[in-house]
């Protein structure tokens, strides 16, 4: 601990926090350290600790074991309120105000000064002006927050933050839905609280405004302190394989196979900048039946967003779309099933299964549903198709019978991918579908698409983990920031240049 | 492996039934130790008379709107305007059979039509303009008894149409009218519901709406045609409900029942939460609330308290029905002996 800087810089000390939950060990002995007027990036990808992190530091959860100290004086809170009342303030992500009441009162929601239990009105507006001058704010305060753009809702936000005399200020990936202008304006402010010396944690996926605003960067993977950084002394190559956790030496040249054969036939799939504003920036795409195209990038990226247009749950405002050679506009998910399409989302959960329903009426859905409302598959039927995916996805289930909330991810997982080929689909779009699943049945999806690219599907393949990627992938297209900036081929797919790429390099040497 | 499977649906439904059940044969127990005559059954040309039959005959209404009310619920949503598309239809009805020269069956037509127009309205509004079902049925619940008031010009219409009047009060087999109607309308949304689709994309849009429209299915058409379907089981217990009393009351024709035939398919098996719906015991559920208010007539309880006794039967169902109160008493009673 011989560099770090002189202890009276030092606002924050994190020493060896833990914090486990059944099953995982989400925080392994980290330690984080924030000094005054810095700004401080918290880097890491999916499930490696930064929010699990700032929840035993804003007191949602209580850390296992550790050691934290704030300015000198060790704390424990046991509460968000009382981690707010010691100076640590949080604004999350999604701006968690209160849409329909007034600028006013979301500043001084929960904290109105009052008067014999009376609220003084004139005082929460006052208080509300003073905190939104230190954010450069001049706006009505009386005005529904929902009036506001997202980008000011964000501002409020931080001067609520502010308002409870902040000395620590977390912002948990507050930009992700601003765009360029307010993403400068946030900064802006954020430069001036660190003129005033305050701390400031920035939690970001992107890269290009972690390297603009952050000093220093702790990048944790796996619940594991990776290491803390100066940004202006780090690469971002390096950044991107400490947060990855491949070195790109390390990068396996596994001869890629073949393009896919049919090389005079126009691609099953062509799209031509195709963008949606907020989402994704106009883009090119084109699959081949038999070929999987991977989509690489870091989480934020835009890679769940591109699915979305594709299956029609999101419509695109600009590009066109055509399946095999003909034009088609995609608005609805109906409408894309209808072209042989299937989509398994990110949030198999959520999107993806129908939770309180058996096996068999979870992986017939897909196929009744193109069928119409009067065409019923006669039970028979119906149990023939799930015992014949049951069987052939090695689906761990007592029997088709069984209520699919009742399985494992993995078993779910198949159990969707068995409803959409049970279509007999012609594009397959994947969105992380090994998400959550161990690694056995990892391996089983990842062979099940290469068996089922060989058998003619055209497949996009979704995934955070790059060695999948290039593993399952014959072209990779790579995001950045909500723009693809890159396409990659043949012996250039591999880590090493996806990395690069995402880090903004150019691809090649 | 195929009895297994048809063993675990079977146990399914059996396990939802047991507790309306239960309370039924309870409520029936009671009444056949302390209410003299209550099981009493007798012929009266060629017709069965006596209390089980009254509670069968006064349960058809609850029973019919709980058959679409299921449905509506299991998608997630309830229709609140049954009550109010009742008096519509009957007040359709009244209107058009003391009209000269329209044919009876137009008459049952159009007041059909009306409560399927209702129902459409319904259906417009939270599946095409995604407005909560609370809100959306509630409109047409205040509003619907006025529109019973223009088709009248806020008269009691009564008739004397004996085909009108046959409709709730007469017999087929032996058995009262509105039960037959029950029967078959329980038949033909089974039919519906096991034998076409409609089940599955309905219990899968009640039980996760995403999920169900990446898979294809149109969530909107689904809710749609629920309240619709809703609005036709509301027409036919609204004809009962007039011809009933042999004239239309804009005014109190299914007065509350809505209320009826909601806690008919709670206590029935289907969650308010939407997903699984089971018909039969939605029925059993309608069966209870008239036998319960058949017992407190035939005790003589006086209508202003009634209720209460109501309630209580009805709680108890549904907190034997929560896992988590059962699982709490059960440990309460493991605890005592220790």
């Amino acid at each position: 601990m011989g560099q770090e800087a002189p202890t009276e810089r030092v606002l924050l000390e994190m020493r060896g926090i833990s914090k486990g939950f059944p099953g995982v060990q989400a925080l392994d002995a980290v330690d984080f350290t924030v000094r005054r007027g810095e700004v401080h990036a918290l880097m890491g990808e999916n499930g490696a600790g930064k929010s699990t992190l700032i929840k035993v530091l804003t007191g949602v959860y209580r850390r296992d074991a550790g050691r934290v100290v704030l300015d000198g004086r060790p704390i424990d809170p046991r509460s968000p309120k009382v981690a707010e009342a010691l100076g640590l303030s949080t604004v999350y992500q999604e701006v968690n105000l209160i849409p329909h009441l007034s600028v006013a009162e979301n500043i001084c929601l929960g904290r109105q000064p009052t008067r014999f239990g009376l609220i003084r009105w004139r005082a929460i507006a006052r208080r509300a002006v003073e905190a939104l001058a230190r954010v450069d704010l001049a706006i009505d305060v009386a005005q529904p927050l929902s009036s506001c753009s997202i980008a000011i809702q964000q501002m409020v936000a931080i001067a609520r933050a502010l308002d409870v005399s902040a000395r620590l200020l977390i912002l948990d990936e507050p930009t992700s839905s601003l765009d360029a202008t307010e993403v400068e304006e946030l900064f802006s402010v954020v430069r001036k609280l660190r003129g005033q010396g305050m701390g400031i944690v920035f939690i970001t996926h992107f890269l290009d405004q972690m390297y603009e605003i952050a000093d220093r960067v702790t990048v944790l993977r796996d619940g594991r302190l990776v290491g803390e950084y100066e940004t202006a002394g780090l690469p971002r190559v390096r950044l991107v394989s400490l947060m990855i956790g491949k070195e790109y030496v390390e990068a396996e040249a596994a001869p890629k196979a073949p393009p896919p054969k049919a090389a005079g036939k126009p691609p099953f799939l062509e799209v031509r900048g195709i963008g949606r504003k907020g989402a994704i920036a106009p883009m090119d795409l084109a699959i081949a039946e038999g070929e999987v195209l991977g989509l690489a990038g870091l989480l934020g990226s835009g890679r769940t967003e591109v699915a979305r247009l594709l299956f029609g749950i999101d419509r695109a405002e600009t590009g066109e779309v055509r399946v095999g050679g003909r034009p088609v506009v995609l608005h609805s998910p109906r409408r894309a099933i209808r072209e042989g399409f299937a989509f398994t989302p990110e949030n198999r959960k959520v999107e993806g299964i129908i939770p309180n329903l058996s096996a068999r009426e979870n992986i017939v859905l897909a196929l009744q549903a193109n069928r119409g409302a009067w065409r019923a598959l006669p039970r028979r039927r119906q149990l023939e198709i799930a015992d014949r995916f049951i069987r052939a996805l090695n689906i761990k289930t007592p029997g088709p019978e069984q209520t699919v909330g009742n399985l494992s991810g993995g078993n779910q997982q198949k159990v969707l991918l068995a409803r959409w080929l049970a279509t007999e689909p012609r594009l397959l779009i994947l969105d992380e579908p090994t998400r959550g699943i161990d690694v056995g049945a990892k391996a089983e999806v990842e062979k099940l698409i290469q068996a089922l690219r060989a058998e003619g599907l055209a497949i996009l393949f979704i995934s955070s983990e790059l060695e999948e990627v290039v593993r399952t992938s014959q072209r990779v297209i790579v995001l950045r920031d909500r723009a693809k900036v890159g396409e990659l081929a043949g012996r250039e797919v591999d880590e090493r240049t996806i990395m690069r790429t995402i880090a903004g390099h150019e691809h090649g040497d | 492996m195929a009895t297994d499977r048809s063993q675990r649906i079977r146990r399914e439904w059996l396990a939802k039934l047991v507790w309306p059940v239960a309370a039924l044969a309870l409520l029936l127990a009671f009444n056949l130790l302390f209410t003299p005559g209550f099981f009493h059954l007798e012929v009266r040309e060629g017709h069965l008379y006596g209390q089980l039959i009254t509670i069968l005959n006064h349960g058809a209404k609850v029973m019919l709107l709980a058959l679409g009310m299921t449905l509506v619920i299991a998608t997630g949503g309830v229709d609140l305007s049954v009550g109010a598309v009742m008096a519509i239809a009957g007040a359709v009805a009244a209107q058009l059979i003391n009209a000269p020269g329209v044919p009876f069956p137009a008459v049952i037509l159009a007041a059909l039509a009306a409560a399927v127009v209702a129902g459409a309205w319904n259906g417009m509004l939270v599946g095409g303009f995604r407005i909560q079902p609370i809100v959306a049925t509630l409109i047409l619940m205040v509003a619907g008894r006025g529109i019973a008031q223009l088709i009248t010009d806020g008269q009691i219409i009564t008739f004397t149409d004996a085909r009108l009047v046959y409709v709730g009060n007469g017999h087929l087999l032996g058995l009262p009218f509105p039960v037959t109607i029950v029967l078959a309308m329980l038949a033909v949304t089974a039919l519906l519901a096991r034998k076409t689709a409609v089940g599955l994309f309905v219990e899968a849009v009640g039980d996760n709406e995403t999920a169900s429209r990446y898979a294809g299915v149109s969530a909107r058409t689904v809710k749609f045609m629920t309240y619709v379907f809703s609005g036709l089981c509301a027409g036919m217990a609204g004809l009962v409900a007039a011809s009933n009393i042999k004239c239309a009351d804009s005014n109190h024709a299914g007065l509350f029942l809505e209320l009826d035939a909601i806690l008919a398919v709670v206590v029935g098996g289907t969650a308010l939460t939407g997903g699984r719906f089971y018909l039969v015991g939605s029925l059993v559920g309608a069966l209870l609330i008239q036998a319960l208010t058949t017992t407190m007539y035939a005790r003589n309880v006086s209508a202003d308290v009634a209720p209460v006794p109501k309630a209580i039967v009805i709680v108890a169902v549904c907190l034997l029905q929560s896992e988590t109160f059962r699982r709490k008493i059960a440990g309460l009673v493991r605890r005592r002996p220790a």
